[in-house]
């Protein structure tokens, strides 16, 4: 059985040497389909920080990915029109620079993660499943009548945004930013999982009563690792909607939730890697199967049938022939 | 705004609650029997819509129609049943969303693969289309009010069957203690594989029901099915009682949200600003309302488990 240390090295060796062979045969479009993989695999390392790590199954996350999407729009769309958001005795220019929305999109994610945290987290199993959900359909309507951008047809935003001292409209040089960002979210899910705060979070999962009676409380800890999981799938919607020039109420869709959950469950959850071979592996279906047939998603559903009753674990899990954490 | 209009809105709220019901009931009854978090629930509703409407289309008769829609969606629930969601009774929470939700991917795109992507029609039948007067003078669609009055005919039957027949003893000892009665010599597997399909006729009925005022397309199933788990969050997962309550709950606040609180809004903004404030809140009213439920009562009005 292959160690997981060399699993995890290979796919990032993987992800790096794709988009330099799609550089040198000029294959553009391989490198989006790169960069449309490398931010799903940073929406789900969010969530398998809440899911494999604080075992919170949130089928809401999209929340997260649209909220990250939509500071992107409104601020780049009034930063377009030269119309600054006038909030009360507040005015906010637009802007199209890409380190400000990013902070703009993860604080907003975060905070509306730690609302919707404090909230559902007073209840557990498929309350909390069906809670989540109904936030992302709450989110999903908001945006639908809410006209004034866009509402149901979405924001288009002409020019994707900068960023110092690179051009993002080469897709190269995004690619190397998305690429960069996706780095820096495993680090930190790997410095988290070895602390002392993913330990005890990690103990909150398996036995609630257990961190309880050492002193710690265990709602505290999960609620943290739902903030943090939620701001860094709000990142990954922003630099989705910047990767698209677009956003819309679908990157709100209880459908986007699932998709998320299904990349983890293909790669194997709590794995550090998992969302990323997850990710990998979703878009190249998407893309291999969209093309042989417009009936893909069938074969997605068997394929997720079969791993969720057969392949515990997720493709990790077959590898290394370890079930990994339970949920 | 007048009565009329009110009464008239009362009546779509109480229609569109009722039809809740029918999905929540099942839904609730799976769950609480079972412990199965099922979201291919939609696509049972829509399978009943879509065989509602081929039937209907062949042979012209509503009555036929309806037959086929509750055989059809009994019949796929108990073949799910079998083939798939038997495995997972024992599993976790996350892994029932998953497979149930690669259920709706196979269900939806196999539907569009033998229907295609246009929706089809399903006609309401003569003798039930056309208004009626009700007292007062207000004029309301009869179907409609056939539709609540079935609503309330499958809620009292259920009611029936779960509290004074053999059958419904049993499904309630299942929810208590499924080792005891396995060796009080019940087929609980059986038991299951038929819970599993009167939940999956019931969200048939209400797809077929409902596709004759709407049209029966891929992926009706899905908003349906939300509404209804905000249902049975509101009434208490296991309730029956519960999903009764929360449909109609969720029925009224959805329809008379729509209309009232652009309305509210217009009495202290000016017109546009208020038609949209009070539209978007209207959305979401349902959600903020089941928010409030929870703080009030995590597990729901009617729910015994957290």
């Amino acid at each position: 059985m292959i160690p997981e240390r060399f699993i995890n090295a290979s796919v990032i060796a993987g992800l790096l040497a794709v988009p330099l062979w799609a550089l040198m045969a000029d294959e553009i479009f391989t490198i989006t389909l790169t960069t449309r993989a490398v931010i799903l695999a940073l929406a789900a390392v969010g969530l398998n920080i809440a899911l494999g790590m604080g075992g919170l199954v949130s089928f809401g996350h999209a929340v997260f990915f649209g909220i990250g999407g939509y500071a992107m729009g409104i601020l780049a769309f009034h930063a377009q029109t030269f119309a600054p958001l006038e909030l009360g005795p507040l005015t906010i220019e637009g802007t199209k620079s890409m380190p400000v929305i990013w902070l703009v999109a993860t604080v907003a994610s975060a905070l509306t993660a730690l609302v919707i945290g404090l909230l559902s987290l007073r209840t557990t199993g498929v309350h909390f499943i069906m809670i989540t959900l109904a936030f992302g359909q709450l989110f999903f309507y908001f945006t639908i009548s809410w006209s004034a951008y866009g509402g149901e047809d979405g924001l288009s935003i002409y020019v994707r945004n900068s960023f110092p001292d690179l051009n993002t409209l080469v897709p190269i040089q995004f690619l190397g930013l998305c690429f960069a960002a996706l780095c820096l979210a495993l680090l930190l899910q790997w410095r988290l999982r070895n602390s002392a705060f993913g330990l005890a979070l990690n103990a909150a999962r398996q036995t609630p009563q257990r961190v309880e009676t050492v002193g710690l409380n265990p709602m505290r800890l999960k609620l943290l690792a739902f903030v943090i999981s939620g701001a860094i799938t709000g990142l990954a919607g922003a630099l989705f909607a910047d990767l698209n020039r677009f956003v819309s109420p679908t990157m709100f869709s209880w459908q986007l939730s699932g998709e998320l959950i299904i990349l983890i469950i293909i790669g194997g959850v709590g794995r550090l890697m998992g969302p990323v071979i997850g990710a990998a592996i979703f878009v190249t279906l998407e893309h291999w199967l969209g093309g042989l047939t417009d009936f893909w998603h069938i074969w997605l559903g068997v394929i997720l049938l079969v791993i969720v009753l057969f392949g515990r674990g997720g493709v990790i899990g077959l590898l290394t022939g370890k079930e990994g954490p339970h949920v | 705004m007048s009565a009329i209009l009110i009464v008239e809105q009362v009546l779509n709220g109480l229609q569109f609650g009722i039809m809740l019901f029918l999905m929540a009931a099942g839904l609730t009854l799976i769950f609480g029997v079972m412990g199965l978090i099922n979201l291919a629930h939609g696509s049972l509703y829509m399978v009943g819509a879509f065989a509602a409407a081929w039937v209907a289309g062949a042979t012209g008769s509503f009555l036929l129609a309806l037959a086929a829609a509750l055989a059809a969606a009994a019949a796929a629930g108990a073949l799910v049943e079998m083939l798939v969601i038997r495995r997972l009774y024992k599993a976790a929470h996350l892994d029932q969303v998953l497979a149930t939700f690669a259920l709706i991917l196979i269900f939806s795109e196999g539907t569009r693969y033998v229907f295609g992507s246009f929706p089809l029609f399903l006609d309401i039948p003569d003798c039930l289309s056309g208004p009626v007067t009700l007292p007062g003078g207000i004029q309301y669609p009869l179907y409609r009010l056939v539709l609540i009055g079935a609503g309330i005919l499958v809620a009292l039957g259920l009611w029936w069957l779960t509290t004074r027949t053999r059958v419904g003893i049993q499904i309630r000892a299942g929810e208590n203690d499924r080792e005891m009665i396995a060796a009080l010599g019940i087929n609980i597997t059986r038991l299951y594989t038929l819970v599993f399909a009167i939940g999956a006729a019931l969200a048939g009925l209400a797809g077929a029901l409902v596709g004759a005022i709407q049209s029966v397309q891929v992926g009706m199933g899905e908003p349906v099915l939300i509404l209804a788990f905000v249902v049975i969050v509101i009434g208490g997962i296991g309730s029956i009682r519960g999903a009764f309550i929360g449909a109609l709950l969720v029925g009224l606040t959805d329809t008379l949200g729509g209309i009232f609180l652009p309305e509210l809004f217009k009495l202290f903004m000016e017109g546009g600003a208020a038609t949209q404030t009070g539209s978007a809140l209207a959305a979401m009213a349902v959600y903020i309302l089941m928010g409030f439920v929870l703080i009030w009562r995590p597990s729901g009005l009617f729910g015994s488990r957290a």
